[in-house]
């Protein structure tokens, strides 16, 4: 693929310097008039490319969306849907606005293009018409914002039930921890200033609720149950993007944010999922062939993953944890499992 | 009071002759705003190689990320060493690319350029209001020019935390490395950027309110000028707070002040500040941050109502509400700052509250872009590169702008904030659309500039192989960003999710090395056209405003007689006589500013 487009990039470049070259021979003996305004010739000529470029903009627009909306990652949360109807509805909306204006200009810029006896028509104002194109998007983006204003109060506003889990996502320089309050459901004191030792999340060891904290480099989530997540960095400004559960909010030394949501799929449901199974298989040809890669790097499984989404140092693109959706059983499971942070300070 | 002041710029323009200007004088420390003008354009289109230069060296790391390139050893010694770019460099190309292109190229270089150029010459004065001021605003600028670029030979590297600077990252050296001397640098830099296009701005707004030509109303004023004029306001209200944000943040980095900082941990020790907040800075910031983008974009569009009207041979269509759709632009610009914040952590209601201002500004926005389709309907369209440049910034204005519409709904913004998609949301609306208001700018006044011609085969060429490659970089970006691919990433190879976007990253850097080697016909077209182009004549383009009426040569005091006068608006062209049977002035499509009205002529209501 690669050597594809490097053949590609060749040729083109090619005919570039050709045309260019051929623009240089035609326009020098030719030319008599050098007057370098564009004359007659020129108005036609470059008329013409704008249709030209207008086939290369819609080709463009039509490959884009063929062969690449694919990308689109699956949603796996239960506002993931709300959300992807509204980017689908506002991403139709504008792509319906953008083919016809975009004609409209180039199809102008062609019909209209000089010629010589054509004259102008003199068309300084028309209230009626600046009216109609201030009304139709004052109403398309009223309906849009207030679409988009319910959708938001429900993903921010998280009413928090007997069941919500709540999980605190910690961020440093270049890695994340999770914090699940354990038994008692609520989360011990932390504050940078207990970090000590093994204590790396700054848990105050003399407050009763951290001792049944539970901290894990992983994320395991129950699916279909909501989480609340709090966010605390010990450094610098971090993002907590979860991009399959359309979530993310960044993460801020001295205070603490929060974002929830309900996964709604789990690891290997969506691991099994046909679009899934498809990107994998393509991925992993990708890989097959990458000679960069070790032997044992070259099979790829899905998981989903937590990226940092906001700039935090040199190894900011390499900050990520991975995340497991799965049963509440196997969840409860797991974190069994897990030692507690009250286990963790008595070993040392 | 524009009478009031002519007299004495009459008296001034009389001693001119009495005194040769030295070479100092004339070409270096000159108070003349055509010189200065001149000084800004060739000082950004410097700055503009760089900046684009850094953003080629990205786009290679991140279409081949695990390959070798020597040009990194070349350029960036040892932080390319064997051919390997270190991620430290690749945050800080990122955030000086960033700044450099915002604010060097599109601020000061097209702003100040075409602000220095156009408002004596459209407005029929004879130079700017403060010649001394005009000068200093300037030379700051170029010396904010030699600062930024001197931090790449900082031992630690230049600053590397975004253009936006953000806290703690900024103002903590162990964070990053180019926290350190190169973010003093860059705090040293932008404070003097911000007084020199202070100085800039008031300047623009005083000649524009007060040194007017007899006869030149506020609403028979050339799109342009309103433009500049609006575009100098929003600068005074809003550098200022980016100017206190910066010297907050220099507090916190040299003196232990803690407006930003609170609780960190960092390298092994808890660091003494407490209860300042990051987020206050991401406030201060935007509240410039935001405006900016229209700081860069309004003047781009005002040159090209111009250029549009001009070349459409017909007058811009619907002018008044151009200037209502300008000042709306205006205003709400700067009330829109807190969508860049919907997930930093403030208040989810704020989030609501700008995302209702921010749509509105879809709507003066849209009224532009319609507004200039109309202008070119039924037009008789002189193709000439300024043209071309022109409908190009609306193609990609109207592109661009309209992603817009789903990254200022907070609850879109969520799954798109800090990806590819936002990236190629604001180089369309913002980056692109502002370089060809640049380019039709150079294009359209080269001629007022320095009396020659640009060759216009050279300008197709350059116009249409920059067309094909903006797109064809910023269209497929989208789709990436959809993808869920986050910014400011060094390479994508840790996430094997990630692994078959890599042809589409290959693809898009390779328009943008084509795109880039685009330039280089505009280059060559710009020296060459210097000193060999074909000399221009006094109106090549046919144009009714009142730069037109002065001599090709350049003159202190712009008019070598009397200021002309004016009696009309500046789009009078293809208008018919009473009878219909021929233009007013008959056998000429034009009838500029300093025309009186003709007895055959209907009158505009004014």
């Amino acid at each position: 693929m690669t050597a594809l487009l490097i053949i590609l990039v060749a040729a083109l470049l090619g005919i570039t310097i050709w045309q260019i070259s051929k623009i240089f021979k035609l326009s020098q003996p030719i030319e008599s008039d050098d007057s370098q305004i564009a004359t007659n010739e020129d108005n036609q000529k470059q008329g013409k490319i704008f249709l030209a470029f207008t086939v290369f903009l819609y080709g463009l627009m039509i490959y884009s969306f063929w062969s690449l909306s694919k990308f689109y990652a699956p949603g796996a949360s239960s506002h993931a849907e709300d959300y992807d109807q509204l980017f689908f509805i506002s991403l139709g909306l504008i792509m319906f606005v953008q083919v016809i204006i975009q004609f409209l200009i180039h199809w102008f810029a062609y019909k209209y293009r000089g010629k010589k006896g054509q004259k102008a028509l003199f068309y300084a104002d028309n209230d009626k018409l600046e009216f109609i194109w201030t009304i139709i998007p004052v109403i398309t983006l009223a309906a849009l914002i207030i679409y988009g204003l319910f959708s938001w109060s429900e993903i921010m506003n998280v009413q928090e039930t007997d069941d919500t889990l709540v999980v605190e996502i910690y961020a440093y320089q270049f890695d994340w921890r999770a914090r699940y309050s354990g038994e008692d459901g609520t989360l011990g004191e932390a504050n940078v200033r207990f970090i000590e030792g093994i204590n790396q999340l700054g848990l105050n060891e003399s407050d009763p609720y951290s001792q049944d904290d539970i901290i894990t480099t992983e994320l395991h989530l129950p699916v279909d149950r909501q989480v609340l997540f709090k966010f605390r960095s010990q450094d610098v400004l971090h993002s907590a993007y979860f991009p399959f559960f359309r979530s993310q909010m960044n993460v801020v030394p001295g205070m603490t944010t929060q974002f929830g949501f309900t996964p709604t799929t789990t690891s290997k449901e969506i691991r099994n999922s046909e679009y899934m199974v498809e990107k994998v298989k393509n991925i992993n040809e990708i890989r097959q062939n990458n000679d960069n890669l070790g032997p044992d790097e070259k099979d790829y499984e899905f998981e989903y993953y937590l990226l940092c989404n906001k700039i935090c140092g040199v190894s900011h693109y390499n900050m990520q944890m991975k995340i497991v959706v799965e049963t509440e059983e196997e969840y409860q499971k797991w974190i069994s499992e897990q030692q507690t942070f009250g286990e963790l300070t008595a070993q040392n | 009071m524009s009478v009031a002041a002519q007299p004495l710029a009459n008296d001034h323009a009389h001693e001119e002759g009495h005194h040769e200007p030295t070479f100092i004088e004339k070409y270096i420390f000159s108070t003349d705003h055509k010189m200065i003008a001149k000084q800004y354009l060739i000082t950004g289109l410097i700055m503009g190689f760089i900046g684009i230069a850094m953003s080629m060296l990205m786009r290679l790391q991140l279409a081949w990320p695990n390959e070798t390139f020597w040009i990194y050893e070349v350029l960036l010694g040892r932080f390319g060493e064997d051919g390997v770019m270190d991620p430290s460099i690749y945050l800080a190309l990122s955030t000086i690319h960033g700044t450099i292109m915002i604010f060097y190229v599109l601020t000061a270089g097209l702003s100040g350029t075409f602000s220095n150029l156009l408002i004596p010459l459209q407005i029929g004065a004879r130079d700017m209001a403060s010649g001394f001021m005009n000068m200093l605003s300037y030379w700051l600028f170029a010396l904010s020019c030699v600062v930024i670029v001197s931090s790449f030979f900082v031992e630690a590297g230049p600053a590397s935390s975004g253009w936006t600077v953000y806290p703690p990252l900024s103002a903590l050296p162990q964070a990053i490395g180019g926290s350190g001397l190169g973010m003093t640098l860059w705090l040293v830099a932008i404070t003097i950027f911000i007084a020199s296009s202070l100085l800039g701005s008031l300047n623009y707004i005083v000649t524009v309110l007060n040194l007017r030509t007899q006869g030149m109303t506020m609403t028979r004023l050339p799109l342009t000028i309103w433009a500049f004029f609006v575009t100098a306001i929003i600068g005074v209200v809003s550098f200022p707070v980016l100017l206190a944000a910066g010297l907050l943040l220099l507090m916190d980095r040299s003196f232990g002040t803690s407006f930003f900082l609170s609780d960190i941990y960092i390298q092994g020790e808890v660091l003494s500040y407490q209860g300042g907040s990051p987020v206050l800075y991401e406030h201060l910031f935007w509240f410039l941050g935001h405006p900016e983008v229209y700081i860069v974009l309004l003047p781009a569009l005002g040159i090209t109502s111009e250029i549009i009207a001009t070349n459409s041979r017909k007058p811009i269509f619907g002018y008044r509400a151009m200037i209502a759709s300008i000042l709306a632009i205006a205003f709400l610009s700067t009330v829109v700052w807190g969508h860049h914040m919907f997930v930093s952590g403030m208040n989810p209601f704020l989030g609501s509250v700008f995302t209702f201002t921010t749509l509105l500004i879809a709507i003066p926005s849209g009224v532009k872009a319609f507004n200039y389709i109309t202008t070119l309907w039924k037009g008789n369209l002189q193709l000439n590169p300024a043209m071309l440049f022109s409908i190009g910034l609306v193609s990609t204005f109207v592109t661009g702008g309209l992603t817009g519409i789903i990254l200022g709904d907070s609850t879109l913004d969520i799954n798109v904030h800090d990806t590819y998609f936002v990236i190629a949301h604001f180089h369309l609306v913002m980056g692109i659309s502002a370089l060809y208001g640049l380019f039709a700018g150079i294009y359209h006044w080269f001629p007022k500039m320095f009396g020659r011609m640009m060759s216009k085969n050279l300008g197709y060429v350059h116009f249409w192989i920059t067309a094909v490659g903006a797109y064809g970089i910023f269209f497929p970006m989208h789709f990436i960003g959809m993808a869920g691919l986050p910014r400011r990433y060094y390479k994508f190879t840790e996430f094997p999710y990630f692994d078959d976007l890599a042809d589409t990253n290959i693809l898009i850097s390779v328009f943008a090395f084509i795109t880039a080697a685009a330039q280089i016909f505009f280059v060559y077209n710009f020296i060459h056209s210097i000193f060999y182009g074909k000399k221009a004549e006094q109106n090549p383009w046919k144009s009714n405003t009142l730069e037109w009426t002065t001599p090709v040569k350049h003159i202190h005091g712009n008019w070598p007689g009397e200021i002309p006068k004016v009696y009309r608006w500046s789009y009078d062209y293809s208008k018919r006589n009473k009878e219909d049977t021929d233009y007013i002035i008959a056998g000429q499509d034009f009838v500029p500013q300093n025309v009186p009205i003709q007895d055959n002529e209907e009158e505009m209501n004014e």
